[in-house]
C-alpha cells in the first residue's frame, strides 16, 4: 500500500462531487484527501485525489473514475515529476514566554504569521503534507488550539503533457501486486 | 415547434424508436400520463407495482436488445423502481427510468412525494440526471437512451420536476444531440496486446474459453465458435452466459462456478490458460480467489476497464467491443486440437453423469429437475424464452434446461432478485411477441410479484408460468441444511393455492404433482390461449448439486452422493467434501455415450432405504 495522486478533470455540473464520493465509498477506497477547485477552463473543476492503495488497486480507481459519466480526464501523478502542495493555518497558544520560540520554528519553515493575541498565533504554512505534519508536530508542546489544513493539491512539472485517455490498464505481465487489498469477496 | 415538456417526453421517445413503456402513473407524473393520449403510437403498460414496471424494462431490453423504459412517478414511486434499477445495473441492462419530481421551486422542503431520486439512485445507475427546465428534456432523453445502450450497457434514470413537464419551450431534436466529452463507451487495445494474447492462445496446452453475457449483447456467437473450432478450445459459460453458445455444440461444456458442472470447475483448475469473453470473474463464478485457477495465465475481454484485475488479476487485457477484438485476434492464432485436454475433461464429464439426477432410478417423487427437463423437451422444437428468477429453481434451469439460443434465458444473475421472473417475462413477451415464453419461478420469489398476473390479463399476453412449490425457501434452505445443521429458521412456507389464484385473476390455472402428469399439463398449458400458472409440487427438500460453498475452493465441491440422498434417511451427512479425482465408473463407451446424453438410466439398482420423512415445519 501506498500513496497515489490522481487527478481528475470533472465537468463542473450539480452533483459531480456527490457522484465521486459515491464511487470511493461504494468501491471501498480509502481517501487520504480529496480538494476540488476551478481551472483556467470554465466549467471544468480539477479534483486531487490522494488515496491509499496498492499499484493495482490505483490503477483500478483511475479505471473507476473514468468510467464517470462527467469526469473527462483522470491523470496519476504518483510517479512522474510532480509538485504536491497543501496549506495549514495553525492556531498555537504562545506565552510571552514561548513566543519567541514559536517565531523562530514559523521561520524555520518558512510559515508566515497572519494573526497575532495576547495568547495565541496563528500561522500560515505552506508545502508538503509531510511538512505540514511536521510543523504540526513541533508546535504540539506549546498547545495548539486549532488546526485546519486544504488537503494536498498537485501539478506535474515541466512542459510535457501527460497522456490522457483511455486508463492504462496494468497487467501481471508487468506489475505484480501479491498483496491484492481491496478485494473483498462476498458470500 | 412549441411543446410542453411532458409532450417533449413523449416525442423523444417516439423518435427514439420506442414503442411499448411500462409504468404507473401519479401525480408528479400526471402532466406526462396527460400528454400521453396524443402519442398513440407508443403503448403502456400499466404495471401493479413499480418494481414490476423495472423488471418489465429489464425483460424487454434483454429479450431484444433495446432499450426498455419505464414511468413512474415521484417518491415512493420511484423508490420502489429501485430493486429492478439495480437489477438492471448488476446485468448490465439498457433500461431508461423516467421519473415525476415534485416542482422545482419545492425541492428540499419534504413536500408530499418528495424524495432525492437521483441521490437515491447514484450507485445503482449508470448515470442520472435531474431535470427542472423543459428546455433540458430532450438532451436529458437523447444522452440517457445514448448512455443506456453504449459500452456496457446499464440503466440510466431520468427525474424530470413537474414544473418542467408542464412548461411550454422549443421543441429542437437535432439541437438536443448527446454532448458527452467524459464519457467513453469504447476503447482499443494496443496491437502488441493483442499480439500476446495470440502468443498465450497458441502456446496453451490446456486452454478454456469462458462465455459471459458480454458474447450475448455482442451477438458474437459464430465468432467465439470459430475460435473455439480453430484453436481446438472448450467453451464454458458463465449463468448469464448461457445461451450465447449452443448447448448442443461440441465445444460447449456447460455452466461453471457455485452450481456449474464439476468437470467444467475442474477444468477450470487445471486450465494452464483462460480466455474470459465478457464476463466478470464473479465470486459466484470464482469461488475462493486464493487457490483460483492458479495454473493459468489469464486473457481479459471487456468492454469495461474498470472489470479489468478487479477480483482476478490478468496477464492480458484486451479492453473494448468484443466483436472487434475477436475480429483482430482471429487471425493471429493457429489451428490446434488439444485431444489430450480434451480426453481428460471426457473423463471426467462421465464421471459426474453418474451422479446427475437425471440417471437415477426413478422413485416415484416429482423432481424440480425432471420438471424442467421436461418441460425443454417438450417445447425444444418451439422458440422459447425462460425467465427465472433466483434460487434453486434458477439452477436446476440452468443445468436441464438446455439453450439453444441467445437471450433465450433471461434470470437475474448478478443482484439474484426474487421476484423478478414473472414481470421480466411480460417484458419479453412485448419484445418477442411471436416466441413463448416461461416463468420458471419458485414459490417464495412468485409471491412477491404475483400481482403482475393482473398486468398479463388486462394485456391479453401469454406467460406460462411454471411454479416450482417445494414449499420451502428451496435455496435459503439447502444452506440451511449443509451450513446451520439443518436448522430451517424461516423457510418452510405456506403459500396460497395457485390454481385458484390464476382463476382469481380470470387466468387458467394447473396442478402437477406426478411425473407422469408433467408432458400432459405442459401440453394443455401450450394450448391454452392466456396465461397459465402451472404449480409444480415438487420434493420439498431437494438439493442443487454439485455446490461450491461460498469461499471455497472451485473443485471442492458438494457433490450429490451417488445414491440418491432422498431416497435415504439420515444420512444427509453423506455428501463428499472435497471430491477426489474419482476413477472412471465407465469401462465401456457405449455406457458412457447414454449417459452422457443425459437421458439414458445407468444400471444401477434402486436403493433400498424407505423415503424420507417430511420434516415437520413443513405444512401443506
Amino acid at each position: 500500500m501506498a500513496k497515489h495522486t490522481l487527478i481528475a478533470y470533472v465537468e463542473d455540473v450539480p452533483g459531480v462531487l456527490n457522484r465521486i464520493a459515491s464511487l470511493f465509498r461504494r468501491r471501498n477506497f480509502n481517501i487520504d484527501s480529496l480538494t476540488v477547485g476551478r481551472t483556467e477552463q470554465p466549467g471544468v473543476s480539477r479534483l486531487t485525489v490522494v488515496v491509499d492503495a496498492t499499484e493495482a488497486g490505483a490503477r483500478i480507481v483511475e479505471a473507476n473514475l473514468y468510467k464517470l459519466v462527467n469526469v473527462l480526464r483522470v491523470d496519476d501523478l504518483t510517479h512522474k515529476p510532480s509538485l504536491f502542495r497543501e496549506l495549514g493555518l495553525v492556531k498555537v497558544k504562545v506565552t510571552n514566554q514561548t513566543r519567541a520560540e514559536v517565531l523562530q520554528l514559523t521561520d524555520v519553515f518558512r510559515a508566515r504569521v497572519v494573526d497575532v493575541d495576547e495568547a495565541t498565533l496563528v500561522i500560515e504554512v505552506t508545502g508538503t503534507p509531510e511538512k505540514i505534519g511536521k510543523f504540526e508536530m513541533v508546535l504540539r508542546p506549546y498547545g495548539i488550539v486549532e488546526i485546519v489544513r486544504t488537503g494536498a493539491v498537485a501539478m506535474a512539472r515541466g512542459h510535457e503533457l501527460l497522456s490522457a485517455a483511455p486508463p492504462l490498464v496494468r497487467t501481471t505481465a508487468d506489475d505484480h501486486h501479491p498483496d491484492h487489498a481491496g478485494v473483498s469477496m462476498s458470500v | 415547434m412549441k411543446l410542453t415538456g411532458a409532450e417533449i417526453i413523449w416525442e423523444c421517445l417516439q423518435k427514439e424508436g420506442v414503442n411499448v413503456v411500462f409504468g404507473y402513473p401519479g401525480g408528479a407524473i400526471l402532466p406526462t400520463y396527460d400528454a400521453m393520449t396524443k402519442y398513440p403510437k407508443i403503448h403502456h403498460v400499466l404495471v401493479r407495482h413499480e418494481q414490476g414496471a423495472t423488471h418489465m424494462a429489464d425483460g424487454y431490453a434483454r429479450a431484444s436488445g433495446k432499450v426498455g423504459v419505464a414511468i413512474a412517478t415521484s417518491g415512493p414511486g420511484a423508490t420502489n423502481m429501485v430493486t429492478g434499477i439495480a437489477t438492471a445495473m448488476m446485468d448490465s441492462s439498457p433500461i431508461v427510468c423516467i421519473t415525476g419530481q415534485v416542482g422545482s421551486k419545492a425541492i428540499g422542503t419534504d413536500a408530499f412525494q418528495e424524495t432525492d431520486v437521483t441521490g437515491v439512485t447514484l450507485p445503482i445507475t449508470k448515470h442520472n440526471y435531474l431535470v427542472t427546465k423543459p428546455g433540458d428534456i430532450a438532451r436529458a432523453i437523447r444522452e440517457a437512451f445514448y448512455i443506456a445502450s453504449s459500452g456496457r450497457p446499464g440503466p440510466v434514470l431520468i427525474d424530470i420536476t413537474k414544473d418542467a413537464q408542464q412548461m411550454t419551450t422549443e421543441f429542437d431534436w437535432a439541437a438536443a444531440a448527446p454532448r458527452l466529452p467524459g464519457y467513453r463507451p469504447s476503447y482499443h487495445a494496443p496491437a502488441s496486446e493483442f499480439a500476446r494474447a495470440a502468443e498465450l492462445i497458441n502456446s496453451a496446452k490446456r486452454p478454456l474459453i469462458f462465455v459471459g453475457q458480454g458474447v450475448v449483447k455482442s451477438g458474437t456467437t459464430a465468432e467465439v465458435l470459430k475460435l473455439a473450432k480453430t484453436a481446438g478450445i472448450p467453451i464454458t459459460t458463465t449463468l448469464l452466459g448461457i445461451g450465447a453458445i449452443p448447448a448442443s455444440s461440441e465445444f460447449n461444456l456447460g455452466m461453471m462456478g457455485m452450481h456449474g458442472e464439476s468437470w467444467v470447475n475442474e477444468a477450470i483448475q487445471q486450465a494452464d490458460l483462460l480466455i474470459a469473453l465478457g464476463m466478470r470473474f464473479d465470486d459466484r463464478v470464482t469461488g475462493n480467489l486464493k487457490t483460483y485457477a492458479l495454473n493459468a495465465k489469464k486473457i481479459h475481454v471487456d468492454i469495461d476497464p474498470t472489470e479489468i484485475n478487479k477480483n482476478v488479476p490478468v496477464d492480458v487485457a484486451l479492453i473494448g467491443d468484443l466483436r472487434e477484438v475477436l475480429s483482430l485476434i482471429q487471425p493471429q492464432v493457429k489451428k490446434a486440437e488439444h485431444k489430450e485436454w480434451w480426453a481428460d475433461i471426457n473423463a471426467r464429464r462421465g464421471d459426474s453423469a453418474v451422479r446427475d439426477i437425471q440417471n437415477l432410478p426413478d422413485s416415484g417423487h416429482l423432481y424440480a429437475a425432471h420438471v424442467i427437463n421436461d418441460i425443454w423437451r417438450l417445447t425444444q422444437k418451439r422458440d422459447t424464452i425462460v425467465v427465472t428468477d433466483v434460487g434453486q429453481h434458477q439452477m436446476w434451469e440452468a443445468q436441464y434446461f438446455r439453450h439453444e439460443k441467445p437471450r433465450s434465458l433471461i434470470t437475474s444473475g448478478g443482484l439474484g432478485t426474487m421476484g423478478f421472473a414473472l414481470p421480466a417475462a411480460i417484458g419479453a413477451k412485448f419484445a418477442c411477441p411471436d416466441k413463448d415464453v416461461w416463468v420458471v419461478v419458485g414459490d417464495g420469489g412468485f409471491q412477491m410479484t404475483s400481482c403482475e398476473l393482473a398486468t398479463a390479463e388486462q394485456e391479453g399476453i401469454k406467460v406460462n408460468v411454471a411454479i416450482i412449490n417445494n414449499a420451502f425457501l428451496g435455496m435459503v434452505r439447502q444452506w440451511q441444511e449443509f451450513f446451520y445443521d439443518k436448522r430451517y429458521a424461516a423457510t418452510p412456507m405456506t403459500g396460497p393455492n395457485f390454481v385458484k389464484l390464476a382463476e382469481a385473476y380470470r387466468l387458467t390455472g394447473f396442478l402437477c404433482d406426478k411425473r407422469s402428469d408433467v408432458k400432459a399439463t405442459v401440453e394443455k398449458t401450450l394450448a391454452a390461449k392466456g396465461t397459465v400458472v402451472i404449480d409444480f409440487v415438487v420434493e420439498k427438500e431437494d438439493t442443487v448439486f454439485p455446490m461450491v460453498p461460498a469461499g471455497a475452493d472451485l473443485d471442492k465441491m458438494i457433490r450429490r452422493p451417488k445414491q440418491d440422498v432422498m431416497l435415504e434417511s439420515g444420512s444427509d451427512k453423506d455428501w463428499e467434501m472435497p471430491s477426489p479425482a474419482l476413477p472412471n465408473v465407465f469401462a465401456e463407451a457405449k455406457a458412457e455415450a447414454k449417459a452422457l446424453n443425459g437421458r439414458g438410466k445407468v444400471a444401477q439398482k434402486p436403493a433400498k432405504a424407505p423415503a424420507r420423512k417430511v420434516t415437520k415445519t413443513s405444512r401443506r
